[in-house]
């Protein structure tokens, strides 16, 4: 392992310090814990606070993502572990202003249990709470860590379409609905060229051949649905635009927002080859593309890899992606 | 009836099992899970003895509260919040009166890791002594024995399905110490 570390049991707290000490415009830590929330949280006093979050490793998400128009608060875990409720609590009780707190939750069992957990405990404190679990990876049903598909890169369409809709003003039951309304068209996939080490464990979580690739890998290493030989970036595309397609049905003139995500190794040179082979494979299905990412978003650790995020738009939801944002990330 | 007292007791009880079978719950936890089971529920209980040992509490619930709180905070992965509901479920109760405790705690663990009986988890050993109103030492024993045999289908030790046969559930074990636990205290 050749990381640049001190005590591995060290990482996560020692980079959330890190973090809150780069930007000091954008975030402050509740001490003691990996909460980290917006600095000027005076500025939204009476919106419905945004909380996400979940294990480390995933650097930007999801304290990147912490500023005007997005988070309110992220909640880090240890590496590729839930967050302890008492911790998503003390992120909830901070930002709630009255108008109730909404959480925002990938589909691992760890984190589904620690956020209604906490979620629990702010009701029996009388704070509103309402959340949403995203499941945007198609690759396969129940996982590691997963009862039904896992969710992954997509949940960062749901972080930015639910802090614009915060952001102007929309209720807890608003943006519930909301949430429920884009859940099912945001889909993502990945491909995988290298697994990546928890520094704890010091190994690999899995190992792929010099020449191997691995489609439908999720963001902590589990297993995706085939391996093969590696191809071009246009041979990817097509085999993961067609499982997106499969699950979408498209038909011409849908309008999408897509996003390209590294997943930690790929450098931004390639994402933008497979983005350019995406945009094309789109255009021949005769999409309409109304909003385009390119970045390592929601990484892996060092892995190798991108994840490609589809998400069925309209003019209302293309609005909120395209809505004043201040982060660190986006 | 349990009083303050007892719970305490009840704790004590536990805590000594947890911490002289650590080791072994771990070692159940490693072929059918991630291995440390035994070191995160005895990180658990020394919290949990260090918030309750020299504390007065005005009632049972407050009692229960605390220990919930230091479950969730430091047990982490799925026992955490298993526990932690399971005390916070009795806290709500209102009172010490066993035979309303455990089925309590019972409806919240089922709520929280959305699992029923026969899914080897910790369930199957909180579901039949919960629904008895006597219940023995011998009784606590055949539940946790009877997960070996099922396959799990919740939790992560559903990803190594049929391979989990054989292997006694961890947390059904570890279910198994705190109901023993409560058994020293009413006699």
């Amino acid at each position: 392992m050749k990381k640049i570390i001190n005590d591995p049991k060290n990482v996560v707290d020692e980079m959330v310090q890190g973090l809150v000490r780069s930007y000091p415009e954008y975030l402050e830590r509740i001490p003691e814990t990996g909460v980290v929330y917006r600095h000027d949280l005076k500025n939204i006093q009476g919106q419905v606070g945004i909380v996400s979050g979940g294990g480390s490793g995933h650097e930007p998400t999801h304290a990147g993502f912490v500023g005007d128009g997005m988070l309110s608060a992220a909640v880090c875990g240890e590496v590729f572990t839930s967050p302890t409720p008492d911790q998503i609590f003390e992120a909830i009780k901070k930002v709630d202003s009255g108008a109730g707190v909404f959480l925002v939750i990938k589909n691992y069992s760890g984190d589904v249990m620690n956020f209604e957990m906490a979620q629990d405990m702010a009701e029996m404190e009388d704070i509103k709470v309402k959340s949403i679990v995203v499941d945007d990876d198609i690759a396969v049903e129940n996982s590691t860590y997963t009862q039904g598909r896992r969710g992954v890169a997509g949940t960062i369409f749901m972080h930015k379409v639910l802090g614009a809709a915060a952001a102007k003003g929309a209720n807890l039951d608003e943006l519930e609905q909301l949430a429920q309304k884009v859940l099912p068209n945001i889909k993502t996939i990945a491909v995988a060229l290298s697994g990546a080490t928890v520094p704890e464990v010091g190994k690999p979580g899995f190992t792929l051949g010099e020449d191997e690739i691995e489609y439908g890998v999720g963001i902590h290493g589990e297993p995706g649905y085939r391996r093969e030989k590696l191809q071009p970036s246009k041979a990817l595309v097509e085999e993961l635009v067609g499982k997106l397609n499969q699950e979408f049905k498209f038909e011409k003139g849908d309008q999408v927002a897509v996003l390209v995500n590294g997943m930690g190794a790929t450098p931004l040179m390639e994402q933008y080859i497979f983005m350019n082979d995406v945009l094309n494979k789109l255009a021949d299905l005769g999409l309409e593309v109304k909003f385009t990412k390119v970045g390592s978003l929601m990484t892996s650790l060092e892995m190798a890899g991108i994840s490609l995020t589809l998400f069925k738009v309209s003019d209302e939801i293309v609005e909120n992606l395209n809505y004043a944002t201040d982060t660190i990330a986006w | 009836m349990l009083d303050v007292e007892n719970v305490k007791k009840w704790m004590t009880k536990f805590n000594e099992q947890i911490q002289a079978h650590h080791d072994y719950l771990s070692e159940l936890d490693t072929p059918i899970g991630d291995g440390d089971h035994g070191n995160n529920m005895a990180r658990g209980m020394n919290a949990v003895m260090e918030a309750i040992a020299d504390k007065d509490f005005t009632d049972v619930p407050a009692i229960f509260k605390t220990i919930a709180m230091s479950l969730i905070s430091k047990v982490g992965g799925a026992s955490g919040p298993l526990y932690g509901t399971a005390f916070m479920e009795m806290a709500k109760v209102g009172d010490g009166e066993v035979s309303a405790l455990l089925p309590a705690a019972l409806a919240g663990i089922k709520k929280r890791g959305k699992a029923e009986t026969g899914e080897k988890t910790m369930v199957d050993v909180w579901a039949p002594i919960a629904e008895k109103t006597d219940f023995t030492a011998d009784d606590v024993d055949k539940a946790v024995e009877a997960t070996k045999d099922m396959i799990a289908t919740k939790g992560r030790a559903s990803y190594v399905g049929e391979r989990s046969v054989g292997h006694i559930d961890p947390g059904a074990m570890s279910s198994g110490y705190l109901l023993k636990a409560l058994l020293e205290v009413e006699e």
